[in-house]
């Protein structure tokens, strides 16, 4: 076992075991604690993978941006008068065990497929290739994504003012 | 044990699993929410892995951008709406939100 192998173990378990906690946690801040974590592993492993601009983008839009805006929703859809902000669960058995049978499909399906696997070279660097494939096949997806994240801010701030 | 695509399958098949529990079982909008980001990093991993493995270049991360974009889009314009949910009923209990005018 390399240590390309430990470290993936390590960072794997931070994603899950966080993730889990975000899930099973009644307090609202803390759950969005563990957010942190499992978008941190999560980043980790896209490195392990070789994907290191997509790593950067993942923590920059993630933990600086959707997280923080998240945390906002907390504060002010919550009447803060003590740090504990609870949320409550419904139906939390039967979820569960509909959610473990669709878990356990799935990685039926995962492990019992032979999947085609040929690693390729571990790239030096991702981000030249990714920023000839935005501006040469890739533009038109590009310029609309410019435009999407235009209309969601303008929708955004008048929906929020109204 | 040597880790291969598998593993990485594995671990976003959790992920997703995790996501949609919380999507579920949570009460408060914001915490859907969170279940939501869960799944689409399920999906990144995804895209990432087989982009790796597949041997078909980088189009895989780049579609992960792509969903890295639509999810910021989509927290933006989900916020808002929690707001305006606040506004009107004073809490932003999912079972508890269920008519559409006053």
């Amino acid at each position: 076992m390399g240590i390309y192998d430990i470290i993936f173990y390590l960072f794997a378990a931070v994603t899950l075991l966080s993730a889990f906690f975000v899930v099973t946690t009644r307090n609202i801040v803390r759950a969005a604690f563990f957010l942190l974590f499992t978008f941190f592993g999560v980043a980790g492993i896209y490195v392990l993978l070789g994907a290191d601009f997509v790593a950067i983008a993942q923590l920059i839009v993630y933990v600086g941006g959707i997280l923080i805006l998240l945390i906002f929703g907390v504060m002010i859809t919550n009447k803060i008068t003590q740090v504990d902000i609870k949320t409550g669960t419904i139906h939390t058995l039967p979820v569960a065990v509909g959610v473990g049978l669709l878990a356990g499909v799935i990685l039926a399906v995962v492990l019992n497929t032979d999947w085609f696997q040929i690693p390729t070279e571990m790239p030096k660097s991702t981000l030249s290739t990714l920023g000839s494939m935005l501006l040469n096949e890739y533009v038109l997806i590009f310029e609309l994504l410019g435009i999407l994240l235009l209309v969601a801010l303008i929708g955004a701030a008048s929906m929020a003012r109204k | 044990m040597e880790v291969t695509l598998t593993h990485f399958l594995v671990v976003s098949t959790l992920l997703f699993s995790f996501g949609i529990y919380g999507i579920v079982t949570r009460k408060n909008a914001i915490m859907v929410l969170m279940g939501i980001e869960l799944i689409l990093n399920a999906s990144n991993i995804n895209f990432i892995a087989f982009s790796r493995y597949g041997n078909f270049g980088l189009q895989g991360q780049l579609f992960a951008l792509f969903v890295i974009v639509l999810a910021a889009a989509e927290a933006a314009i989900a916020l808002a709406i929690v707001l305006n949910v606040y506004k009107t009923f004073v809490n932003v209990n999912v079972d508890e939100i269920d008519e559409l005018r006053d």
